[in-house]
């Protein structure tokens, strides 16, 4: 599997990670050698064998319909790095 | 274009219903679902996503999601998990929605619906699965900054996928109301578009009817009320047509419909660029769904509208249109059968509820809808009627009105407040020997043969009476009299 | 003041009247103020607040109302929730960014009178081996502050070492707690995964996740791993398994244990470390326990499967840290590149190497023959270790290739770094229990552990063995 510039970027992006030039040299090459190294599974033969979806044991480990109190909004709002009386703020998402 | 090339294309609709349940608290987490809360405020360290916070699943929101499964005849699955939908978006606060991916909670199924010219159809489903609502994003509130209200987001839906089966806008339109009409019944959600707690995204193509492929889908959103939905995918449906015709492409995206202009116009969103990598959600531990569970959700169901037309049908004896106008809303199938309860004259019952009761429902705005009578009061009238306590006339025009009036009132204060009683056998034998011994003459011929005079009688006991007289006992004791006049004589 | 071995030694002296809990608070916070200059283990210390919590303490031994943990001086690694405290994960992006709850296993160390002294050093998200990926800059290991201390609990295990406090909290994911301890020389244990509540656990790969304990004795970690387990409200996936008591677990019984051959035979394994491990395989056999030799096939597997399925998972897990609700935001004219900016300016180089690797397994395009394959795999590597636990009570195996290596050593090759979960990433992949107890020092001085493995749900067992080997290696000395 050859990582590209492209492979490199789309991920970037699915990720929202940015790299500079550099950075996105070293990447690719990080990446390379990772993909090299966990190649090595395609030595073992899976075919008839689930994947292992879960590791708890546990099964219907359910809530009651019953609301709990909530956190203050001024707790809320609180860690956010912006933010008005109300709302959280980001940048203008245009549609 | 001629109306002709329309007819040479047909339509594929698949629908994507989002059905927010009416639980109390959200799906992973114990805020409050309430909606119209101040903006942040039904909201904790989990719903915001802080280092650490783990999901619990709600229990009733997958009781609800198996009745509605179980009302659309869908298989349920017996063992689910979770899975992650990955995306960025300020209101998704997890960067990752909780949603059934490879094992929905109800596959398969099918919705029969009635058209109306009649026709009956059957809509088939794909999936219905659980999966967490976003928040919300406020775009106008700010030149350069946009807002976020998580009060939203966790909050449970399920969404219910058809299969690209619909052929017509009417066909989408009768879907969504019977799926309206069966979340409402059901009591999983109230079934509120303008609110956003039933939403529809259409999967729109078209084809020559010749093709056996499918063309093209655009994604239509934004549609927050049935008739929309029927504009949109009209409207889609030529806009396609036209394309075709003028040789243009169709481009998968996208659409937002616009209620003021009728429209649809495209996000332009990056779209080639998702991937939601879908995977296990490994913070929650799998479901199991055991027949015991089942049955017992089974049991505890309300009936489907379905399931009431035919138990009208069975128990009261009524036709399939009544039950079809019966049950078109879930408090007035609720109300006549509890008036069913008291009383054993079904179809009177039925006559009241779809004549006099409906015409003040139309009257109502709003989607709340308020019976304005209680179920006593017209058990009561109804037996007042059958008993020939009072006559139909008179329980219409006045005891009716009287009793929408005062719910808390019976009928035998309405005969008495409005001072209208005059059926009782006294009462009315005075008023016919006054009539008979008005008209002497007509009462001789009558004797002698001429017996169709009764309507005459008849007529001017009415007038005396001022129509309150029952006529059919009217009728009797106006024979028995004339009878006994001529023993006497 | 002396420094203590275990919270009995503690407790008794209290009970003698030599020592109250606020003498012992201070005796810990003077060890801090003096090393922790240099040793770099403790990111936040919470001087003030654990005097005034040692003198209700010592009010109520007085009193006789006292919790199980009274005396017990606990740090906890900055990876844990605890109200109205800072948790960065070490990371820039959750600069200032205080807890508004308590993590399930803190809160139960609170509600037996354990006091939280401060939150530990470690590397970001717990993504290392090394604690050099941390944005407060590497912990030192105590016995040699050139060399690394391990990661990722590297602060938690320093802590101990040098007498900061008597356990630490850490978090093990493919060996985070094992390896530190190792590399310092204390104890870790990484109990069975669901043992222990992950509520208040900073996300890093949550089907591989635990929390773990370090400690200077069995009898410490046996107390705390018993206060901490069992079921949780808030967390699904955690065992609803009754917790035993695994401070009467000490019975000396006698066991079988396998060593694998391959592990021992594999390459990477410093010499010193197979010779101390087979004079232990010696104790035991005197001692009467039976060893006997066992094989695995999938040990080349475990480290690719383990990395394909932490990365994929964390990369989701650390999606949310976006600007939005918390932490630092860069802005960046419109939200992308506000959510670019943020995450690439304010995560490590390792955190981002891993997200891009999961992020890629996780892509439409790779998922099966990655994610999927791997999840495979991964099944057949428990299937195995369970088969071999099915004849053996344990499986013996050092913790680490090598001791503490020097600090920036394998700073320009990730693959190197990542073999030191070699024997450490099995009982994640699986999800057994597993310790890492202190055997002896190389020709260095630098520390060597052993690891032991159980069945599922087995601490208890695995806990009177650690005892057992480290009991007749103190009667050696």
């Amino acid at each position: 599997m050859k990582i590209t510039k492209e492979i490199v970027r789309k991920t970037a992006h699915l990720a929202r990670l940015e790299f500079g030039s550099e950075d996105e040299d070293q990447i690719m090459n990080d990446l390379q050698k990772m993909v090299d190294w966990v190649d090595k599974l395609s030595e073992v033969d899976t075919e008839r064998v689930e994947p292992l979806t879960t590791m708890s044991s546990e099964i219907n480990a359910f809530r009651d319909d019953k609301p709990k109190p909530h956190l203050p909004r001024k707790d809320a709002l609180k860690n956010a790095p912006k933010h008005n009386s109300e709302y959280f703020t980001v940048p203008k998402v245009i549609d | 274009m001629s109306t002709e090339a329309y007819s040479e294309y047909q339509l594929v609709v698949g629908l994507e219903i989002h059905i927010q349940l009416s639980t109390e608290s959200k799906l992973f987490t114990a805020e409050s679902t309430a909606y119209g809360q101040p903006p942040n405020t039904n909201v904790s360290v989990i719903t915001l996503a802080h280092p650490g916070i783990m999901p619990k699943l709600n229990k009733k929101a997958v009781e609800y999601a198996i009745r509605m499964g179980l009302a659309c005849g869908c298989d349920i699955s017996r063992y689910c998990i979770f899975d992650r939908k990955n995306y960025f978006y300020p209101d998704s606060p997890k960067g990752f929605q909780t949603t059934q991916d490879r094992t929905p909670i109800c596959i398969g199924g099918v919705v029969p619906v009635n058209l109306k010219d009649g026709e009956e159809v059957n809509v088939k489903l794909n999936r219905i699965h659980l999966e967490e609502d976003a928040g919300k994003s406020i775009h106008d509130e700010h030149s350069d900054e946009s807002f976020i209200d998580l009060n939203r987001a966790g909050v449970p839906l399920i969404e219910l996928v058809t299969e690209p089966t619909i052929h017509s806008a009417d066909e989408a339109m009768a879907f969504m109301t019977e799926i309206r009409r069966m979340v409402r019944y059901l009591e999983i959600c109230d079934g509120n578009m303008e609110q956003g707690s039933l939403r529809c995204d259409a999967n729109i193509s078209v084809r020559k009817k010749s093709d056996t492929e499918l063309g093209k889908k655009v994604e239509v959103k934004n549609m927050n009320s049935i008739r929309n939905v029927g504009r949109a995918i009209k409207h889609e449906f030529k806009r396609q047509i036209n394309l075709v015709e003028e040789g243009k492409p169709i481009i998968t995206e996208t659409r937002l419909y616009d209620a003021n202009t009728g429209t649809t116009f495209s996000m332009r969103t990056k779209e080639e660029l998702n991937d939601y990598r879908y995977f296990p959600e490994p913070d929650l531990s799998p479901f199991e769904v055991t027949e015991d569970w089942l049955n017992e959700i089974r049991l505890s169901m309300p009936a489907t509208p379905r399931q009431l037309r035919s138990r009208f049908v069975e128990e009261y004896g009524l036709s399939v249109y009544d039950t079809e106008v019966l049950t078109s809303e879930k408090e007035v199938a609720a109300f006549f059968e509890e008036v069913c309860e008291k009383t054993t004259h079904y179809k009177q019952v039925a006559n009241w509820v779809m004549g006099p009761i409906k015409s003040i429902l139309n009257e109502q705005e709003g989607d709340e809808i308020t019976i304005p009578i209680a179920p006593e009061q017209l058990s009561e009238l109804v037996e007042a009627v059958e008993n020939k306590k009072i006559n139909s006339s008179l329980a219409g025009k006045q005891v009716f009105p009287y009793l929408v009036n005062n719910t808390n009132k019976t009928v035998s204060d309405a005969i008495s407040e409005l001072k209208i009683d005059i059926s009782g056998q006294d009462d009315i034998s005075d008023i016919i020997l006054e009539v008979l011994g008005a008209f002497p003459e007509k009462v001789k011929a009558y004797q002698n043969g001429k017996k169709n005079l009764m309507g005459m009688f008849m007529g001017e006991v009415m007038k005396k009476t001022e129509g309150a007289a029952n006529p059919q006992k009217a009728n009797e004791l106006l024979r028995d009299a004339l009878d006994k006049k001529e023993k006497e004589e | 003041m002396k420094n203590f071995q275990s919270l009995s030694e503690i407790r008794s002296e209290i009970a003698d009247g030599k020592l109250s809990v606020s003498l012992l608070v201070k005796h810990y916070l003077k060890q801090i103020e003096d090393m922790n200059g240099r040793l770099n283990a403790f990111l936040s210390v919470y001087a003030d607040e654990a005097l005034r919590q040692s003198h209700s303490i010592d009010r109520k031994i007085k009193n006789g109302t006292a919790g199980k943990l009274a005396g017990m001086v606990v740090g906890i690694k900055d990876v844990f929730a605890y109200k109205d405290h800072r948790l960065q994960c070490a990371s820039n992006i959750l600069q200032g960014f205080q807890s508004q709850y308590t993590a399930t296993s803190i809160q139960r160390l609170i509600n037996e009178d354990a006091i939280i002294i401060g939150h530990q050093n470690c590397d970001e998200f717990a993504m290392g081996s090394s604690n050099e990926n941390s944005a407060f800059g590497p912990a030192k290991n105590p016995i040699n502050e050139e060399h690394v201390p391990g990661g990722s609990s590297g602060g938690s295990a320093v802590a101990v070492a040098s007498d900061m406090c008597q356990v630490s909290i850490g978090s093990d994911t493919g060996g985070s707690v094992r390896q530190p301890a190792a590399f310092c020389g204390t104890i870790g244990l990484k109990p069975t995964y669901s043992r222990i509540s992950r509520h208040g656990l900073a996300a890093y790969a949550s089907s591989f996740d635990t929390v773990g304990i370090l400690g200077k004795t069995v009898e410490d970690i046996a107390l705390v791993l018993e206060v901490m387990s069992g079921a949780d409200e808030y967390d699904s996936t955690v065992s609803q398994q009754p917790v035993p008591r695994f401070t009467e677990a000490l019975k000396n019984n006698k066991y079988k244990v396998a060593y694998l051959s391959e592990t021992l035979e594999h390459p990477s394994l410093n010499y010193e470390i197979k010779d101390q491990l087979n004079d232990v395989l010696e104790d035991l056999k005197s001692d009467g326990h039976q060893v006997a030799e066992a094989h695995i096939s999938m040990l080349d597997y475990l480290l690719p499967t383990y990395y394909v399925l932490t990365a994929a998972e964390a990369s989701s897990n650390l999606s949310r840290y976006d600007g939005v609700r918390y932490g630092v935001r860069n802005e960046g004219g419109n939200l992308e590149s506000m959510y670019k900016k943020t995450r690439s300016k304010n995560l490590g180089v390792e955190v981002k190497r891993r997200i891009m690797t999961g992020t890629f397994v996780l892509s439409a395009s790779y998922y099966d023959a990655y994610y999927t394959k791997a999840q495979r795999v991964r099944r057949m590597i428990r299937d195995e270790t369970i088969s071999i636990l099915e004849q053996y009570d344990f499986i013996i195996s050092p913790t680490t290739p090598t001791t503490a290596f020097k600090i920036g050593e394998m700073k320009e090759d990730p693959m190197q770094m990542y073999l030191e979960d070699l024997y450490t990433v099995q009982a994640n992949v699986t999800g057994i229990p597993a310790i890492s107890i202190p055997i002896g020092f190389d020709n260095q001085g630098l520390p060597i552990g052993v690891q032991l493995m159980s069945k599922s749900f087995n601490e208890a067992d695995l806990l009177d063995i650690s005892k057992q080997i480290i009991t007749f290696k103190d009667q050696k000395r």
